[in-house]
């Protein structure tokens, strides 16, 4: 038969060779690497696990467990869940609409679809067209910068030097959730405008319509929903960061969690975590009903 | 393995909506006995030979297997029997990403503890890669060895597939269309090798074969399944043109008539499997046997 | 809502005229308000009504100062109080602490997400029904209760447990992450293919040798992608989580604000600052990587 001769086949001679896995030193290696890696993490971040089964912790935390029952259901307290719990949706709500409306004029600045000055580019004004481009784009790096810092310090940041600059209380919470998320969201709306087909867009600009107009008629309708069910999910994200917040002065669930962990009440404790969890359940509900309705 | 189907049928579909896909077949076969099936697409034989891995559950009639009727055992029975039962499919389950030498020791996971077998995704024993290698070599693709799943040709796909055959040790083999990606001559001495290995290990082999020249030049016994019957069961001495045309019906006759002249013009080489190669470029509606 | 169809009856909008422009914008209100009434619309005006009273109603009873928000007072005292972080503390002793400190979080996020990989993987197996649908719904409902508590209350329970320090941190970031992943992970084992798992299981392997050699594959560069995605994450909690008391830049950015030694604040904030940059451009760059 002829394919005994198939020239792509080696025979059997190289077959110790062969056999041998070509990847085994780099798997072998890479394993060390992890686990050096994880030895010293652990030893970095004092992995002791036993520390939970020594007796002063089992006690401390044995007794805050036993206090879960009963849950706290006095009238008064379940009043004053009720109203943190609204303390934190109005501080979430509050954050995102700032941050909604300062991140919409900023994403509109930095988009480069939407320039006007970038029209003449390839007309026979040339050579004014560099210096004419200069300031504009400089803005729009600038709005960038912005962008980007505003969203690499944490919500929680915010909040710690706000309650540090005006004082404890809603403020400080709903300006740290509006500062961050201005900044998440105006990068993620540049992103969303910057991905539709432009030329709706630029045809209006070219035949002299403003930004507003043109941003108006032609770049939001097309990606209004996407933008609206960006903005949802956010406010979803905003609950959660609205409690995590309360935790260091800003009001609503998370300083009540707060108080009742640190005097080891379990009953209000188990409550507020329930109520917590009940309320990020039924964010997470709207706000899938509200995109699933969008789309 | 001995086998014996009595008078099976099997539906298939959901409760309101079933088909019956196989129709009171009977069909023994002794243990090492090895058969190829033959039949036009749709008449059942994957469903058949699902049927005698323990895959599907009949609906009717009986099935033995080494005596004992599969159905009947405990879970955990069934399932240790099944381990001694491979199945390949048509297209070969292989995950893209997943190496070749592991494709082809999953071949002999059911004879694997667990751990030994997750040990193994992290390094392949010394052993265990030789058996891998051989296979792979029996079927001209050991250089393929720690290449990825994905980065394989239809052909060398098919061909790790029936290399874990070879790595696994059942007594039964049970193959669905083993060398429907291959070129002909490569497609006749894999299915040398397939017989070779059945031999060597006293394994029963069941083979479905949609080329009907190779399955009457490398099996001694023939079984035409046309919707969900037995339509012949002889041995291949016996199967002659009219017995084909009766099983694949009126596409065959007309069909045979140029994939006939074909055979005819290049007999004079005297290459068998050129005939097959033949067949299998005929127009498509040749192509269903 | 009439632009959509204008924009999309301009295939080449730039060869369009002025004239066509201007027709099509008076003409499309009123063909919009006779043709096509959709009831979507006053569902929608409901919803718009809902979400209108929301926002009043959270404005409304906000407590504190809320004028504050607009008058920009509360952003001046903001600014000043940024202005005393300068000039930053850049003592070589208190550099030597941020570099801990900023190592302590790595290390807490990368010990962090790993556990959190262990468990979710374990989880994952009965979330994706392969222990049937009672054990499916137990173990979804556990991840989802893991989700849903964030990284910081974890901590701040787990502080109770186990005391101050990083551990505690590690753990909260693990627990919060098991939920992430574990619900990542269960989808994309539901979604794999099942003929690889399927057709092993026939041939009488064994559930976890099946899963292993048949899923696992197909769904590792998933699972790997999701990995790196929380780790980043991670990354970004883990260096707040010590706010209170959990170890790494937090702990430390929260000791000194709570001391009033706001040079050395500005300093543990630039370093916070440059560590979430570096690592959104070091993932950016593996991402890309990662593509091809």
């Amino acid at each position: 038969m002829t394919l005994q001769s198939s020239p792509a086949h080696t025979p059997h001679t190289n077959a110790a060779s062969a056999t041998r896995d070509p990847a085994w030193h780099e798997r072998l290696t890479s394993s060390w690497v992890f686990f050096v890696l994880i030895a010293g993490c652990a030893f970095i971040t004092e992995f002791k696990p036993w520390v939970f089964f020594d007796r002063a912790s089992l006690r401390s935390s044995g007794q805050f467990l036993a206090s879960f029952y009963p849950p706290a259901h006095d009238a008064e307290f379940l009043s004053l869940l009720l109203t943190s719990a609204w303390q934190t949706i109005s501080v979430a709500t509050a954050g995102v609409t700032l941050a909604l409306v300062a991140a919409a004029p900023l994403a509109l600045i930095a988009t480069r679809t939407l320039s006007i000055s970038r029209i003449g580019n390839r007309s026979s004004v040339k050579r004014l067209s560099a210096s004419m481009l200069f300031i504009p784009t400089v803005i729009r790096s600038l709005v960038r910068l912005i962008l980007i810092l505003l969203r690499s310090i944490p919500e929680l940041v915010w909040g710690l030097l706000f309650v540090r600059a005006i004082g404890l209380g809603d403020t400080a919470g709903v300006l740290a959730i509006a500062l961050t998320y201005t900044g998440m969201m105006g990068k993620v709306f540049l992103e969303i405008i910057e991905s539709q087909d432009a030329r709706p867009t630029q045809a209006l600009l070219t035949n002299g319509a403003s930004r507003g107009q043109a941003f108006l008629y032609a770049t939001l309708p097309s990606c209004l929903p996407e933008l609206v069910s960006y903005t949802v999910f956010r406010w979803e994200c905003a609950i959660r960061s609205s409690v995590i917040l309360g935790f260091v002065g800003a009001g609503g669930l998370g300083q009540q969690m707060d108080l009742s962990m640190k005097m080891m009440d379990g009953g209000q404790a188990v409550m507020l975590l329930a109520a917590f969890v009940v309320l990020v359940w039924v964010a997470d509900m709207v706000s899938k009903k509200l995109r699933k309705w969008l789309a | 393995m001995k086998i014996s189907l009595a008078n099976i049928d099997v539906e298939l579909g959901r409760r309101s909506e079933k088909r019956v896909i196989l129709n009171d077949v009977s069909l023994n076969l002794a243990a090492g006995e090895q058969i190829a099936i033959i039949g036009p697409s749709g008449a059942g034989k994957t469903t058949l030979l699902h049927t005698l891995a323990c895959a599907i559950a009949p609906s009717r009639g009986m099935l033995l297997i080494d005596s004992t009727s599969p159905w009947k055992l405990s879970k955990a029975s069934l399932h240790r029997l099944r381990g001694n039962i491979f199945l390949a499919p048509q297209a070969p389950p292989l995950p893209p990403r997943q190496r070749v030498v592991h494709a082809v020791l999953a071949g002999r996971l059911a004879k694997t503890s667990t751990l030994a077998a997750l040990a193994s995704l992290y390094k392949p024993g010394d052993a265990a890669a030789a058996v891998a290698f051989a296979a792979l070599a029996k079927f001209r693709v050991e250089d393929k060895l720690w290449h990825r799943c994905d980065r394989l040709s239809g052909g060398e796909r098919q061909r790790v597939g029936l290399a874990r055959m070879l790595a696994s040790d059942t007594p039964l083999i049970l193959l669905d269309e083993p060398v429907s990606a291959l070129d002909p001559a490569l497609g006749l001495s894999a299915l040398k090798t397939i017989q070779d290995e059945a031999t060597a290990r006293q394994a029963t082999l069941v083979v479905s074969l949609h080329d009907v020249q190779l399955a009457r030049q490398r099996f001694s016994r023939l079984v035409g399944l046309k919707a969900g019957r037995i339509h012949f069961d002889l041995p291949a001495s016996a199967v002659d043109e009219s017995t084909l045309a009766d099983l694949y019906g009126a596409e065959f006759e007309a069909a045979s008539g140029t994939a006939q002249s074909r055979v005819a013009e290049i007999a004079d080489d005297e290459i068998a499997s050129a005939t097959a190669m033949a067949i299998a470029e005929a127009p498509p509606v040749a192509r269903c046997f | 809502m009439n632009a959509p169809n204008q924009s999309a009856g301009t295939p080449t909008p730039t060869a369009m005229p002025t004239a066509t422009l201007t027709t099509a914008l008076t003409t499309a209100p009123t063909a919009a308000s006779t043709a096509i009434p959709s009831p979507p619309a006053t569902h929608g005006r409901w919803v718009m009504l809902a979400i209108a009273a929301l926002v009043a109603a959270s404005f409304a009873t906000l407590r504190g100062d809320w004028s504050g928000l607009f008058s920009l007072e509360s952003l001046a005292k903001m600014a000043a109080l940024c202005r005393d972080f300068f000039p930053l503390e850049t003592s070589p002793a208190f550099l030597k602490q941020i570099a801990w400190a900023t190592l302590e979080t790595i290390a807490m996020s990368l010990l962090g997400t790993l556990l959190a990989l262990l468990l979710a993987l374990i989880i994952a197996v009965p979330a994706a029904g392969l222990n049937g649908s009672a054990m499916r719904g137990v173990a979804r409902a556990l991840l989802n209760v893991c989700r849903a508590v964030p990284e910081l209350v974890w901590a701040s329970i787990l502080v109770i447990a186990a005391g101050l320090g990083p551990f505690p941190g590690t753990l909260a970031l693990a627990f919060h992450t098991t939920g992430v992943l574990g619900r990542l992970i269960a989808d994309a084992f539901e979604n794999a293919p099942a003929e690889p798992f399927e057709a092993l299981r026939r041939n009488g392997v064994g559930p976890v040798s099946a899963f292993a050699y048949g899923t696992l594959p197909v769904v590792l560069p998933q699972i790997t992608s999701y990995t790196l995605y929380r780790w980043e994450n991670n990354i970004r909690a883990a260096a707040v989580l010590g706010v209170i008391g959990a170890g790494g830049l937090g702990q430390m950015l929260y000791y000194r604000l709570s001391l009033l030694q706001y040079h050395d604040t500005g300093t543990v904030l630039v370093a916070m600052i440059l560590l979430v940059v570096l690592v959104d451009a070091f993932s950016h760059w593996v991402r890309g990587r990662l593509a091809d």
